[in-house]
């Protein structure tokens, strides 16, 4: 299994990781690497076997609907690169916001 | 052509589905317990949590999940029994975890769907169906200078991990109006249930709508234009109106480029409500990788047969059994009953009270209908806050029922009660309005009908409703004068005149 | 009385007495950290201040008669994953340099509850992210035994911490081996209960369905009594279980008459050491005069752990580091080339805005080249077109491994075995190498994968002095007979109460 230059760059800006040149050459050999090592998997039939995504059994953890207090503005804002007092600020976003 | 109502045949079929967010009336957020009141100061609602601090953690809100199942259940849908949460992730300052909470591949529900009845009948009634109901966090809010183009972008994130519901539509609509009707009627059921405030204005409820046309060409193959997500729409009004625009845009585009379905990525377009047309949005083709996988910071959910019937037990009755069950109950229109529920719960209590006091279903309606709307139309606000309460205004009606006075004059009294909140005998007591005694009616009646011997002579010679003439007289000289009996006495008299 | 050569139990039944005050305790270790961090590296920040303070407040209470908390007066060093309101946490990256949560873990919340001192934050792998320490972007923690050697990871600093008689106890993480590796190759007995059993709130996320947190002390009764402060269910971290907490420290006492071992030839074969192999041999053997059965088992999907947990891991990893984007907190590059907004690239691709810009400048200065690899891996094996590929397959296979446990749960109580391949190695050896570096966690990431405890103790030293050391595995829940088997070698054998000698003392 080997990743191409472009493929290991497309996964860097869907990371938002910027890489150097440097650093594209060694991370694509790397994840070559990586995900050759990986494959070993692959010689197993798992075509029966259910996910297992969390080694936990529980279910149906839930919290009742009373406020607990919030931090200040301060305190949320105390490790923010940048902000005016009241708002995080970031360089412009030029894009539409919201849940999708 | 599926429309009912339109005027002339369009050569296409509308085809529109609709995603609807919706802000679960929760006092705390799905995962923290931070207010979600709206309106707070920007970044006064957060905590660790809400803020994606490192090392912070979720737990799910069990009334978010419990609102979220009465909006599934009344939207018919199948609640599953085993449902979990996944990671959406994705890049964007209102955004602080780099991911949101939703759910992918197992929604709690699925394949229910709403029905949308016009009682006016500009369409035929409409079942859409719906394709899942889902529960998510919210994002919160980034303020952007455009004009500035380069300027920094704020963010607020109070709103960051509020409750919503999203309702993804099957595109089952087929006009503008049809979609703002059931829009309408959505937002009425889940109002009922007292599961949303649906105000779009503070945005607990968005929706962006899917939409293209199918063509029937010659060889009888059906063209399809690109489906188009229009976002960006702020009411049920925009909403109706940013399709009208776009389904002639995408005829127009259609005539001009015969682009159809699958030749494109899906576009997406904003709606800019002042110029009234929608505008491409960009689109970045990494930004749609989601690596959507199950959320480990949290546990499935399991619903049982039992809880789901105690959660329907819960329910109060939506829309569409309250029309039905306020028509056979109180012999009223499907058209009166219609109009009623469409104004909320709160005045369909108060009409219900009012019939049960007045001992009748239709003369509470005409004063819903003709009096109680109008008034509340008139000075805005909720009928909550009416001034006057349903046993007064039935007190009210008693009295036209007595022949105490006639309607019109009741309107006027009503009219006063609301304008200064007093009760029917107050108002009745202060403008000097009693019943006129018979022996006081008599004598006006011999007094008019001396002073008129030509409308006497008009009701002898057979033309009865010349009498009309006489009421207005007898009215100026005494208000309360109640017509009908007037009218009873004069013609009693005048043929006592001609034996 | 020498408070540095004092077990944790000592410690805390010494400060009750009255025999030890918490200052002069305090002051000890302190004293300690200031001369040896200097070689070790172990801390990456000190408390001195706040540690004296908070002991001045406990022997002030107990002069005046009121009550002290069960750790009243022990010094316990925390990693730098953990959250701590009062002191920075970093994670030993450059991408939190400076970061001040506003709030303390669940952990740190019931040390400071039952009145431990926390004397400061340890070295670590940037993000928990390897094997040796050398990926913490505030330089490698040094092994004790060995000053050019490793640590391990990625608990290194509190590993060597204790080692190095710098703390009596110390708070690591385990998400593939953090705990029980470098307590291993440092000498020292460290525990990785069940998921679950300590609270996750407050520690920085690694992969989130592997992380646990877990003491890390001399011995396994040291251990037991930090467990009966840490465990038990929070509120606020779903994943946390819900069973009671026993009293770890008094079931110590009932002989390992009865109990089966469970032996897996699988993990003799090549690649381990044979210095370690014969430790591991002899401490096997201990155990069966201590009483205990040993029994050779399979564990038939052994091989597919590692592969599995390079997969998990780094997905979650992905997910879990998206947050350190330079918007909200943390470090964000140079703003005024990001603010140009030219037509930078990324490997040839555009920025397309000058937010953009600023997340992949601030996320590709900020983390080291481990953390990098592991969110290139996971984002890689989670999109479009690889999921069921990778993350799926690999999910299936973490099911088949989790069932290789149960099955052999139904015929042993613990399983044993090494911990690592070799001793400690050289600082370097294996960093030009990543795959070489993941496979030092191949006996331990099972557990992980499995969500059961495991316990590593010394058991033995290489003829050039370093240490060797043994693991146990129990099933879900099994902390008592972990930490009660454990015990029971450590009171046959005296591994654990040796000391480095060239280091700092």
């Amino acid at each position: 299994m080997t990743l191409s230059r472009q493929d290991v760059a497309k996964v860097g800006m869907l990371a938002k990781l910027a890489l150097s040149d440097a650093e594209l050459d060694t991370m694509t050999s790397e994840l070559s690497k990586i995900v050759g090592f990986v494959s070993l998997l692959d010689e197993l039939d798992t075509t029966s076997v259910e996910p297992l995504a969390h080694p936990l059994d529980t279910q149906n953890v839930f919290r009742d609907d009373v406020p607990a207090p919030s931090l200040s503005t301060a305190e949320a804002l105390q490790s923010a690169p940048r902000h005016d007092g009241q708002y995080f600020l970031v360089p412009a976003v030029l894009g539409e916001s919201g849940a999708a | 052509m599926n429309a009912a109502n339109a005027p002339t045949a369009a050569p296409y079929t509308t085809i529109v589905g609709l995603e609807v967010h919706l802000q679960l009336q929760t006092r705390t957020k799905l995962f923290c317990g931070c207010s979600t009141a709206f309106g707070a100061p920007p970044n006064t609602q957060v905590c660790p949590v809400c803020l994606g601090l490192p090392g912070s953690l979720p737990v799910m809100n069990r009334a978010a999940f419990e609102l979220a199942m009465k909006a599934a259940l009344a939207l018919d849908c199948t609640i599953a029994s085993f449902t979990k949460w996944d990671r959406k992730n994705y890049f964007y300052p209102d955004l602080p975890k780099g991911y949101q909470i939703s759910q992918f591949d197992l929604p709690f529900s699925s394949s229910g769907s709403l029905e949308v009845v016009d009682p006016k009948g500009t369409f035929a009634p409409r079942t859409v169906r719906i394709v899942r109901v889902h529960l998510e966090e919210d994002a919160g809010k980034s303020m952007h200078d455009d004009t500035a183009g380069r300027a920094d972008s704020r963010i607020d994130l109070n709103r960051a991990g509020t409750p919503l519901c999203e309702i993804v539509t099957e595109p089952d609509l087929r006009s503008p109006q049809e979609a703002r009707a059931w829009l309408n009627e959505l937002k009425l059921l889940l109002e009922y249930l007292g599961v949303s405030d649906c105000n779009m204005q503070e945005g607990s409820l968005r929706v962006d709508a899917n939409v293209n046309l199918h063509i029937p060409e010659a060889s009888g193959r059906i063209a399809k234009t690109p489906i188009v997500e229009i976002k960006n729409m702020n009411s049920f009004r925009s909403v109706e109106r940013a399709l009208i625009y776009e389904v002639a845009r995408q005829w127009e585009e259609w005539q001009q480029t015969r682009a159809e379905l699958g030749t494109m990525p899906k576009q997406t377009r904003g709606w800019d409500d002042p110029a009234g047309v929608t505008r491409a949005q960009r689109h970045k083709e990494e930004s749609s990788d989601y690596r959507y996988f199950p959320e480990p910071d949290l546990v499935p959910v399991t619903v049982s047969p039992q809880q789901l019937a105690a959660v329907r037990a819960s329910m109060e009755s939506p829309p569409k059994q309250l029309r039905q069950s306020l028509q056979s109950q109180w012999n009223i229109s499907a058209y009166d009953a219609d109009v009623l529920v469409n104004q909320g719960r709160d005045l369909v209590a108060y009409f219900e009270t009012l019939a049960a006091q007045v001992g009748g279903g239709k003369v509470a309606s005409n004063w819903m209908q003709q009096d109680v709307l109008r008034m509340l139309k008139e000075r805005g606000g909720a009928i909550a806050d009416f001034p006057v309460q349903p046993a007064g205004l039935a007190d009210l009606i008693a009295r036209v029922t007595a022949g105490t006075f006639d309607t019109s004059r009741a309107r006027e009294i009503f009219a006063e009660m609301v304008a200064n909140g007093r009760s029917a005998a107050d108002v009745v007591g202060a403008m000097e309005i009693a019943a006129v005694g018979e022996d006081e009616l008599r004598d006006l009646c011999r007094e008019l009908l001396a002073r008129n011997p030509k409308i006497v002579a008009d009701v002898q010679g057979g033309k009865e409703q010349a009498v009309a003439g006489l009421i207005g007289q007898a009215r100026k000289q005494n208000a309360n004068v109640n017509p009908g009996e007037f009218r009873t006495m004069c013609l009693e008299m005048i043929r006592t005149m001609g034996r | 009385m020498q408070p540095a050569e004092l077990s944790a139990v000592d410690i805390v039944a010494a400060v009750r007495q009255g025999d030890l005050s918490a200052v002069q305790c305090a002051e000890t270790f302190l004293s300690r950290i200031e001369a040896g961090n200097g070689s070790i590296n172990a801390f990456l920040n000190v408390d001195r201040e706040g540690a004296v303070a908070c002991a001045a407040k406990i022997d002030a209470r107990r002069r005046a008669g009121q009550p002290i908390g069960p750790l009243a007066g022990l010094p316990v060093a925390v990693k730098d994953v953990l959250c701590t309101a009062n002191l920075p946490t970093t994670c030993a990256s450059k991408m939190l340099e400076h970061f001040q949560p506003p709030y303390d873990a669940d952990t740190v919340s019931r040390l400071r509850q039952a009145d431990a001192i926390i004397v400061g934050k340890t070295n670590m792998d940037e993000f928990a992210m390897g094997g040796s320490n050398e990926n913490s972007a505030f330089g490698p923690v040094r092994n004790p035994w060995d000053l050019s050697r490793a640590p391990g990871g990625s608990s290194g600093g509190s590993a060597a911490c204790v080692a190095a008689d710098m703390a009596p106890v110390a708070i690591g993480s385990d998400t593939g081996g953090s705990i029980r590796q470098p307590a291993g190759l440092c000498g020292i007995t460290g525990l990785k209960p069940t998921y679950g059993r300590v609270s996750r709130r407050g520690l920085i996320a690694f992969a989130s369905s592997l992380d646990q947190i877990g003491p890390m002390a001399r011995s396994a009764a040291d251990c037991a009594l930090v467990l009966e402060t840490i465990a038990g269910h929070d509120p606020g971290d779903s994943t946390s279980l819900v069973a009671s907490v026993p009293r770890y420290t008094e079931l110590l006492e009932q002989p390992l008459t009865g109990v089966r071992i469970g032996r897996v030839p699988d993990h003799f074969a090549e690649g381990l050491d044979p210095e370690v192999a014969k430790g591991v041999e002899e401490a096997f053997a201990v155990l069966k005069a201590a009483g205990a059965t040993v029994l050779d088992i399979r564990m038939p999907h052994a091989k597919y752990g590692v592969p599995t947990y390079y997969l998990i891991a780094p997905c979650e990893a992905s997910s879990n580091l998206a947050r350190y984007d330079g918007a909200h907190y943390g470090r964000r590059c140079e703003e005024t080339a990001a603010r140009k907004g030219s037509r930078a690239s990324n490997g040839a691709i555009a920025y397309d805005s000058p937010l953009v810009e600023m997340y992949c400048r601030s996320r590709g200065e900020g983390f080291g080249p481990e953390v990098k690899r592991r969110i290139m891996l996971g984002t890689y094996a989670l999109s479009a077109g690889y999921y069921d590929a990778y993350y799926a397959k690999a999910m299936k296979v973490r099911r088949l491994i989790r069932q290789d446990y149960l099955d052999a749960f139904e015929h042993v109580d613990l399983i044993g075995g090494p911990v690592s391949a070799t001793p400690a190695f050289k600082l370097g050896e294996k960093t030009g190498d990543p795959l070489a570096m993941y496979l030092v966690d191949l006996y331990t990431v099972a557990a992980n994968l499995a969500g059961i405890g495991g316990i590593s103790f010394p058991c033995g030293f290489t003829k050039s002095g370093l240490p060797i050391g043994f693991q146990l595995q129990a099933p879900a829940l099994g902390e008592p007979l972990l930490l009660r088997a454990s015990d029971r070698f450590q009171r046959l054998t005296d591994w654990h109460l040796r000391r480095p000698k060239k280091s700092v003392r």
